[in-house]
């Protein structure tokens, strides 16, 4: 049987370093090239050594899903094609280029990939449109659907002859204020490899959280306190600037909106290009204004932070563990007007996270204090699926396995038991470097033969019945990866073998105190009388009796006259009607045949 | 005689209906036996098989039958049917009673019974069909007979149902058929079978819907079958396609009779335990203990995975149908976010309860990016508000928006605040502080937030009551300064408060005297403002200085004027201007009679213009002394012909009469017109006379058979004369008379700064405009050099805030040579009329030719202010 394996080597029952390893029709694909935040050695990046591929994936350029790619292609030495969307590329190296400053530069380690490695590495990638279908070689074909998340995200099928994959990524079934939801045709993949961040939430109305963020904005600048709000560069900072930017545009609000120099104001550059990307009311609107043009926001700088007066402060990075965020954090943590809102996760040990479990006495480098007299509010703005979007996904999808990655184990579980429950499919969760295997049932297209089609058309009357199978007989010829259906004749004459003959024999012992040319009669006429449908010929010379092709003669034996000896012969392609005039006549002859 | 008559018919009919066949004496039958018959009775008596018998029949059926011996054949017919075992002799037999029943002079009514006798006994589906064309035939036969034709009725009505099973069960075995067009054909087929009022089975709805189960699997549970395919249609909105999404959601809004469980589930995205069967107890109690197993994402860290429920667990609806409205009204395409909008509206407004619970999700929506779903959710939010009560921090979400920018959003809200209740004084308070914000913020929004008081003020007259000393800032023993009468502020806190105390009649109680005085100001200058009537001495002040208080003697009162005018006849000229100076005021004091007694005095004055015109000597003078009566006659007719334009067009909700009487004037008009021409230049006259006016020289000739004959000099002085003559026309009033009224809100023709554009290319200047009671208005726009061009509007500039108001957000599009300085152009709203030659638009036809300035154009009348602006063509730059 003909089997799809897929092996995560990162991201399996774990969140980070997203690389899926799947094989399937002879063809090996990677599916992201990620890297994990929370090592600094060689853990951070998958583990590569067994990898021989045809080609490689990229979904979006969080470095989770992107981070080790020049490492992979350039010091382990990969050298396919590899795919990204368009906006995908131009963000990517950005990042990269960011993140390897901040390891080579700051940290000094030196077993690192360069910008040279970088810039070669982009030069293999191959773009990649939505809905476009791009022939990696003659089998494999992969298709980009369109996956919410962040500008580029896309989710891809693969597909090699009838047998399909579909990854994910990350993804979002929920529109927010730039993106569009997440869309995928019903493509019933044999298997779905879907991320699994949000397993067990379902989070409720994204109306009412936007509501609430922006009242508490509203009424904390109203009040005249300052605003901090800590984001990453790139995803959630621009749907809340543009969330911030209509609604003080709506309000006519006058406080100011800064937001941090820097990654952002370069990424906002390319927001502003692929407006394809984004959700309908930027797509439509944007000839009169573009979204990204902001008007109430502007750059942030240091100096800005002592002002007096409310405003609103977008500050990396997103967890309060360094960089400009914690400081502008520490000048206005005294105060009670102020207030914290966190709008995403935050990985343990941070400052962000300490705030968020209720510390208010922090413990800073050099034995300082600091108390947190300022608000903190968390709002979840993530920008992955939740179980209900999981769900809501498969049911699109239709799928006939389900392959949960990108997530917590015991999570997954729950969600695994969900998904079977409700839809009745096969669920798996490998973990790193575990082997999930799925013996599909390709149907094998093979070519027919117009004539065979037409004999077995003449022979069996009506048109055929989809419902109902039909039997047929043919030879199937495999020669050069081709299957073809033809009759015997042909194959015979195409191969240049002779036919042999196969002829089935048979004695049927039978009573009967007639001449032997009498019993011959009476078997004659009870034949004819049985088969109507069939030609039925009576040769007394040979003493025989035809039935088609079938020949039946009688002798008598030598040792009793009265019984007699029925010889009955047929060729392999009449054992039907052969074997049923056999146990026909090993019944005997009725009595009152004359 | 008539009533005899009937009463025989129905003797006759009884007495039929009471005799079974069974029971004829066979002895009547030979009574009533003519030869004819008999014949036939031996003929079939002696036919030994079926073949024969038949062969009789067709025989028989080739021969004529009288009236007189039908009866006693179809006796013996039905004998012989009765007996008869043979499917096709019992079929001719049938077939010959239709037949025979036809004949003329024989009334068929008594062959019912045995027909429909028959009908139940007969096995043979071609007999029966054969019956049922013999009953046909007997039916409409007997077409004064009602009884027997609605006993017909009925009986077809059931014999068609008993059979429907076999019909529903036909088309339902195409449901599988692999043709999609074949399936489909069923599927229309069954619809149709449903659209004639057939029930359809059970059984069928489940092979329709393969996926459906009513009974849910797995357990013996059972749902509404409405419930269901409201599970299912929930489920559709999250489909892949927007479109199917749009219709789910507008599908699910007209299923109104979903219990509240199901409705409920639809603004939850977690499946509710209402929705869920259990077991045993035992489960019961457990879900208690965890009865969220999903987190919601609010908090931080509660997304621990719960303990996990029974799968046993029945889930009658299926989760993914959970939230339905959540997801519509989150959805990508806005479409859709209206759809939902619009469902919920539907739904709310069917369900008290269901209202309460998704308000939350309708001012959420108030946030939406697109504009037009934040207004179409406030005007969903008004139209259920009558539903519900909102809480203090609803209130405050919804008071939020006032500070939109937007002012369509601002005027909607306001108008929601028209309808909300509230429960608190500390509500209304709220209400009024964040309106005062919103005043002045936006001036502009003056009348649409004193409108918005006046109904606050006049629903809540007890909660406002605590509020009025503060509100007024009276004090108990200091006497406090008199506040600015000029202040909209103030003004609103007035509007709140006076209408509150027209029902609450202690509240006078509290003001002090200066606020008497504000009153009676109010009264008069913002009247529409203060329309409640009765109660209180504030009230009764006002309303022996004002006169009629209410609507209704408002309308006597505004008849009674008309009739004195009626009866006052001409010539007394200064009396009647008093009167109508009356009629206008009156006008401006009730707003719902504003439209009706505007028109009148509009209709007086041209009566007054006329008399005027006529009274005076000039008519016994000679021509050229009078030179200048003459010209103010012209001018007087003139003038008339205008109003009665305005007269005719502006109003809208006229009558016939009306247009009638108006029609009336505009012909005096027109003759006066004429004669004072005639008299004029009499030389030139006679041959003008062709083009002069043809229309309504030949409706006068019509009129008068006399005047063809005579001389065109003659024709002039019979003119005079009936002229002078003629008296006015009564008026009576119409029920509902609205003036078309527009105004130009933006531009204000207050700005200084010129709008500069480069000469030869075009400027878009932006309108907007409010217009009541109007079909199509133009826009003018009049440059200082007299030339002025006509602009159309698209349609779909015009928006519809409510019944009879649109409002105009257009642009025009101006461009002029260079000029030297800045200066004024004009633009204004005219009306179109129909009567006239198709309205002219764009600017080619109208450049050319320059008409003076004030002429209106032809077949337009002006009925906005002009409002000026600034422009400055700059030479274009080489």
């Amino acid at each position: 049987m003909p089997e799809i394996k897929v092996t995560p080597l990162g991201a399996g029952q774990d969140v980070g370093r997203s690389c899926i390893l799947v094989s399937f029709g002879g063809k090996n694909i990677m599916l992201d090239c990620g890297m994990h935040m929370g090592f600094n050695d060689d853990r951070r990046f998958p583990d590569f050594s067994y990898i021989t591929q045809n080609g490689r994936l990229t979904d979006h350029f969080h470095l989770d899903h992107c981070g080790a790619l020049p490492y992979m292609s350039e010091m382990v030495g990969y050298d396919g094609p590899i795919y990204m969307t368009h906006p995908t590329k131009a963000i990517c190296p950005i990042l990269l280029e960011d993140f390897r400053k901040i390891t080579v530069d700051k940290k000094g380690e030196t077993n690192f990939f360069t910008s040279q490695m970088i810039k070669d590495c982009m030069k293999k990638v191959v773009p990649l449109n939505l809905h476009q279908t791009v022939q990696v070689d003659d089998e494999l074909e992969i298709k980009a659907y369109y996956a919410g998340h962040v500008l580029g995200a896309a989710m891809v099928q693969l597909k090699v002859g009838s047998e399909s994959v579909v990854y994910t990524g990350d993804y979002n079934m929920t529109p927010d204020r730039h993106l569009g939801a997440a869309w995928i045709d019903k493509c019933r993949p044999d298997i779905l490899i879907s991320e699994s961040t949000y397993a067990t939430t379902i989070r409720d109305s994204k109306r009412c959280r936007e509501r609430d963020f922006l009242k508490k904005v509203h009424e904390t600048v109203e009040r005249g306190g300052k605003v901090l709000i800590p984001v990453f560069a790139l995803g959630r900072a621009q749907e809340l600037c543009i969330l911030l930017e209509t609604f003080w545009e709506r309000m006519n609000l006058k406080a100011p909106i800064y937001f941090s120099t820097g990654l952002t104001e370069k990424a906002n550059h390319y927001y502003k290009l692929f407006i394809t990307w984004t959700n309908q009311k930027i797509r439509k609107t944007f000839v009169q204004r573009n979204m990204f043009e902001f008007k109430h926001i502007k750059p942030f700088d240091r100096s800005y932070a002592d002002n007096p007066g409310p405003m609103v402060v977008f500050a990396t990075p997103g967890m309060l563990h360094a960089g400009q965020s914690l400081q502008i954090f520490k000048k206005w943590a005294g105060h009670e007007k102020n207030m914290v809102i966190m709008p995403g996760y935050c990985v343990q040990g941070t400052i962000g996270h300490k705030i968020l479990n209720g510390q208010r006495k922090l413990e800073l480098e050099g034995r300082s204090t600091l108390e947190v007299k300022l608000q903190v509010e968390y709002m979840s703005f993530s920008a992955h699926a939740d179980a209900k979007g999981i769900m809501q996904l498969i049911r699109m999808a239709e799928p006939r396995n389900v392959l949960l990655v990108h997530g917590e184990a015991a999570k997954m579980e729950f969600l695994k038991g969900k998904i079977e429950q409700e839809f009745s499919i096969n669920c798996f969760m490998p973990a790193n470097g575990e082997t999930a295997t799925v013996t599909t049932n390709p149907s094998v297209p093979v070519d027919i033969s117009l004539n065979l089609l037409k004999r077995e058309m003449s022979l069996g009357g009506t048109l055929p019945d989809p419902k109902k199978p039909r039997t047929m007989h043919g030879t199937l010829i495999m020669k050069e990866n081709s299957l073809r259906l033809v009759s015997p004749e042909q194959a015979l004459k195409e191969l240049g073998l002779s036919e042999h003959q196969l002829r089935f024999t048979c004695r049927v012992q039978l009573q009967d105190p007639h001449s032997d040319a009498d019993t011959l009669r009476r078997i004659y006429t009870h034949l004819k009388s049985v088969l109507k449908g069939y030609t039925t010929q009576h040769l007394p010379d040979s003493m025989s009796v035809m039935v088609e092709s079938i020949v039946v003669k009688v002798s008598s034996s030598a040792e009793d006259p009265n019984t007699k000896v029925l010889l009955l012969s047929w060729s392999y392609q009449d054992e039907d009607l052969g074997s049923f005039l056999s146990t026909l006549l090993k019944k005997g002859l009725p009595s009152g045949l004359c | 005689m008539a009533a005899h008559l009937k009463k025989r018919v129905y003797e006759e009919f009884s007495k039929v209906v009471q005799i079974p066949p069974e029971e004829v004496p066979v002895k009547k039958l030979r009574l009533s036996k003519p030869s004819k018959s008999a014949a036939l009775h031996i003929d079939l008596c002696k036919a030994s098989c079926s073949t024969d018998a038949l062969q009789y029949l067709l025989q028989f059926a080739r021969k004529a039958v009288e009236a007189e011996s039908v009866e006693g054949v179809i006796r013996i017919l039905l004998e012989h049917y009765y007996k008869e075992t043979d499917n096709s002799v019992r079929l001719k037999i049938v077939s010959l009673l239709g037949l025979l029943s036809k004949t003329k002079g024989f009334s068929p009514d008594c062959i019912v019974d045995d027909a429909i006798n028959a009908l139940t006994t007969e096995k043979s589906h071609q007999v029966l069909a054969q019956l049922m064309d013999t009953l046909l035939v007997i039916g409409s036969q007997l077409p004064d007979n009602l009884l027997v034709r609605q006993r017909l009725i009925d009986m077809a009505c059931k014999a068609r149902l008993s059979r429907s099973r076999d019909v529903q069960s036909v088309i339902s075995d195409y449901f599988g058929d692999q043709e999609p067009r074949v399936r489909t054909a069923a599927i229309k087929a069954m619809l149709q079978l449903h659209e004639r009022g057939m029930n359809i089975n059970q059984i069928i709805y489940d092979q329709l819907y393969p996926e459906s189960i009513v009974p849910i699997p797995s357990s013996n549970e059972e749902v509404r079958l409405v419930d269901d395919s409201f599970g299912k249609i929930s489920h559709m909105i999250s489909d892949g396609s927007w479109m199917v999404r749009v219709q789910a959601a507008k599908t699910l809004g007209s299923m109104l009779q979903v219990s509240h469980y199901f409705l409920e589930q639809t603004l939850d995205k977690k499946l509710m335990s209402d929705l869920r069967r259990k077991r045993t107890a035992h489960e019961r109690a457990k879900e208690l203990y965890a009865s969220g197993e999903f987190s919601s994402g609010r908090k931080w860290a509660d997304d621990a995975p719960k303990e996990r429920l029974d799968t046993n667990a029945v889930n009658l609806i299926a989760s993914g149908a959970c939230g339905a409205f959540v997801h519509g009204l989150e959805d990508e395409m806005y479409e859709v976010r209206i759809a939902a909008v619009e469902a919920l509206s539907l739904l709310a407004q069917s369900s008290p309860s269901f209202a309460e619970k998704c308000l939350d999700f309708l001012v959420d929506m108030f946030n939406d990016e697109i504009e037009e779903v934040r207004l179409q959710s406030i005007h969903v939010l008004r139209e259920i508000s009558k539903n519900i009560i909102l809480r203090e921090d609803q209130l405050d979400t919804v008071l939020a928006v006032l500070e939109d920018s937007s002012r369509d959003i601002r005027e909607a809200l306001h108008e929601l605040l028209c309808y909300t209740n509230v429960s608190t004084k500390e509500c209304v308070q709220l209400a009024l502080l964040e309106l005062l914000k919103n005043l002045n913020k936006y001036p502009t929004d003056r009348n649409s937030v004193w409108k918005c008081l006046k109904f606050l003020g006049s629903r809540h007259p007890t909660l406002v009551l605590p509020l009025v000393p503060e509100l007024l800032s009276t004090h108990p023993y200091f006497d406090t300064p008199e506040p600015d009468m000029d202040d909209p502020a103030y003004i609103a806190v007035l509007v709140l408060v006076f209408n509150a105390a027209t029902s609450c009649p202690t509240m006078s109680s509290l003001f002090s005297d200066h606020t008497f005085r504000h009153y009676a100001y109010l009264r008069d200058s913002l009247s529409h403002l203060l329309a409640g009537r009765g109660g209180g001495r504030v009230v009764e002040l006002v309303d022996s200085a004002a006169g009629p208080g209410s609507v209704e003697s408002a309308q006597v009162f505004l008849q009674d004027s008309l009739n004195r005018v009626n009866t006052i006849h001409s010539l007394e000229a200064p009396g009647s201007q008093d009167l109508l100076d009356f009629t206008i005021r009156l006008g401006e004091l009730q707003t719902e009679l504003a439209g009706a007694a505007d028109f009148c005095a509009t209709y007086l004055r041209c009566q007054l213009l006329l008399m005027k015109a006529l009274q005076e000597r000039l008519w016994n003078m000679a021509v050229p002394l009078c030179l200048k009566q003459n010209a103010m006659a012209t001018a007087a007719a003139r003038q008339i012909l205008e109003e009665t334009y305005k007269l005719e067009f502006v109003y809208s909700g006229l009558e016939s009469r009306q247009v009638a009487t108006v029609h009336h004037i505009r012909l005096q008009a027109r003759a006066l017109q004429l004669v004072l021409t005639a008299r004029a230049r009499k030389g030139q006259f006679l041959p003008e006379l062709p083009h002069f006016q043809e229309t309504f020289v030949g409706k006068l000739l019509e009129l008068i058979p006399r005047l063809s004959s005579c001389k065109t000099v003659e024709l002039i002085k019979i003119l005079q004369s009936t002229l002078r003559q003629s008296s006015m026309l009564p008026l009576t009033l119409p029920q509902q008379l609205h003036r078309a009224t527009a105004t130009i809100i933006e531009p204000t023709g207050e700005s200084d700064h010129p709008l500069k554009f480069t000469t030869g290319l075009v400027v878009a200047l932006d309108i907007d405009a409010t217009l009541e009671h109007v079909q199509d208005p133009q826009t003018r726009v009049l440059y200082p050099d007299g030339q002025a061009h006509v602009i159309t509007p698209k349609p779909g500039d015009f928006r519809k805030p409510g019944p009879g108001r649109h409002r105009l957000i257009t642009q025009v599009y101006l461009s002029h040579s260079a000029w030297t300085d800045p200066g004024h152009v004009e633009v204004r709203l005219l009306l179109a009329y129909s009567s006239s030659t198709p309205s002219k638009t764009g600017w080619a036809d109208s450049t050319d030719s320059l008409p003076p300035p004030e002429a209106a154009i032809e077949g337009t009348i002006p009925f906005s202010k002009s409002v000026k602006v600034l422009i400055m063509p700059k030479p274009a730059r080489r």
